[in-house]
């Protein structure tokens, strides 16, 4: 077997979180993270506002610089990277095709004033793809996957509502295969219909692609339908963690059980 | 022997913080052991800490001490010590469950539902759609309901569907929470039927059921969960 020598793929972890922290002076955000997230898994980050679980999804994705600790990430070739070392292509690289970006308000992922078709096109065009034909293609089917008329293409996201500009913005992250997806609460601005139905597309999208995926979300609702794994943060720390449905069914932290019984019933 | 579930001494409290700190002992001392082909019905009044038994083989409540082996993939595993990852690989290929109450995702249609666990292992989506529609046939859903729903069904149709979603895939450990609870006289040996056909394909079943006369019929053994149950 030629690859006798690696370890499977899936028993290697894509991104490794070391005592990660990080200060505004004295205002401590976040502190002592460590997990590791393996490829395929998704994970939730849950926790009132406040909590630090926005600041810790910013270090993990590199664009805050930790005050402690470190994230590391295993790129295409194998070798486990420590993100702080990266060179700038490299952390363009990541960027642009192996990581996603899904914004809770889509208008800070989508550049508003162009057309659906482009904002997909853009992110294929920066990994070199230049066959316009082949762009419009493929951007096309990806508005399809994402439940969005083929024939909005030429329309701005300005023109779309909240649920067609989140389901776009999904479009966009997703279209150069990324295999690391981090959401910042993805459902956040959308009336409840509207959310059952992008949680039901990511779900199929994430599990279909196989993709890692890291959720920051206050609604455990979100945690339950999409992640395997979820972490409990309360001021900056990781209280609780483990099997989605083990610590939303038997939370053992008192935040955490404060938390689930504070779900009002359907 | 080979047990596909080997329960030694198993413990489960739960501390309500809540409510101040009360610590509510569930069951302890939990030893018992499932091999291939067998069906145990625990049995106990409510209360008793019966589901809570099958939560904890399924991994879905922790367990406070003792351990919980699960033949997977060839060998032992033991479910009260596993990390995530290892549990739901266990669901994945080794454990499957069929709980009193359907979750399903808001608008996914109930073929899928049914084929969703075949297609996550592998399976091609029209195979897998093909044998869900079997079953819907055989547990009495008529054709006409398939693509709807099943959050708009009737709770013995909500339950069939997801007695269908349980017993689609090939897992050779199957755990059943009252699977015949609000099923009519039909449908009630239809479900003893499907039993059946798992022991003698050498599944190992845990079964809740209240009803005497199922019990009787698929019971090859009855775990008394009484002596497991702390003392409050």
């Amino acid at each position: 077997m030629v690859e006798s020598k690696t370890v499977a793929p899936d028993d290697q972890p894509l991104l490794v979180a070391d005592n990660l922290g990080k200060n505004y002076g004295r205002l401590v955000a976040c502190r002592d993270v460590s997990f590791s997230l393996y490829p395929g898994e998704v994970l939730a980050i849950v926790g009132e506002s406040g909590s630090g679980k926005s600041t810790l999804l910013q270090l993990l994705s590199a664009q805050l610089a930790a005050s402690a600790g470190r994230v590391s990430y295993r790129m295409r070739d194998g070798v486990l990277r420590d993100l702080a070392e990266l060179g700038e292509a490299e952390r363009r690289f990541l960027f642009r095709t192996d990581w996603g970006y899904v914004h809770q308000d889509p208008a800070q992922g989508l550049r508003m004033a162009v057309s659906a078709g482009a904002n997909v096109g853009e992110r294929l065009m920066a990994v070199g793809w230049n066959h316009y034909g082949r762009i419009r293609d493929t951007a096309s089917s990806w508005l399809e996957r994402v439940e969005i008329d083929t024939g909005r293409i030429d329309d701005a996201p300005r023109t779309y509502s909240g649920g067609m500009r989140q389901r776009l913005q999904i479009a966009r992250n997703l279209v150069t295969e990324p295999r690391l997806v981090f959401m910042d609460e993805p459902t956040g601005g959308l009336d409840v219909s509207v959310q059952a139905r992008l949680l039901d597309l990511m779900r199929n999208l994430v599990s279909e692609l196989g993709l890692a995926a890291i959720v920051v979300t206050h609604d455990l609702a979100v945690a339950r339908l999409l992640s395997h794994r979820v972490m409990v943060m309360k001021g900056g720390r990781v209280i609780e963690t483990g099997l989605t449905d083990q610590v939303l069914d038997d939370p053992r932290e008192p935040y955490t059980q404060l938390l689930v019984s504070s779900i009002l019933p359907a | 022997m080979t047990a596909m579930i080997d329960i030694t001494n198993a413990k489960k409290t739960f501390t309500m913080h809540l409510q101040g700190g009360v610590e509510l002992p569930v069951v302890h001392g939990v030893s018992f052991h499932v091999e291939p082909g067998e069906c145990v019905v625990l049995s106990g009044p409510s209360g008793a800490g019966k589901s809570s038994i099958l939560k904890m083989i399924f991994g879905n409540y922790r367990c406070d001490g003792g351990r919980i082996g699960i033949r997977h993939q060839g060998a032992v595993i033991d479910l009260a010590a596993a990390e995530p990852r290892q549990v739901l690989s266990v669901r994945r290929s080794t454990i499957g469950y069929v709980s009193q109450f359907l979750r399903a995702v808001p608008r996914v249609a109930t073929i899928d539902v049914v084929a969703e666990p075949l297609i996550a292992n592998g399976t091609a989506r029209a195979d897998a759609r093909e044998k869900a529609g079997a079953l819907l046939r055989r547990l009495n859903i008529p054709e006409r309901l398939w693509a709807l729903p099943p959050s708009t069904f009737s709770g013995g149709e909500q339950q069939r569907v997801n007695i269908a979603r349980g017993f689609i895939s090939d897992l050779p450990i199957l755990l059943l929470d009252e699977p015949t609870a609000s099923l009519d006289a039909a449908n009630r040996a239809v479900v003893v039927e499907l039993v059946g056909q798992k022991k003698r394909e050498g599944v190992a079943m845990v079964a809740i059921v209240h009803d005497d006369e199922i019990r009787h019929l698929i019971a090859d053994r009855i775990v008394d969960v009484t002596s497991f149950a702390a003392a409050a």
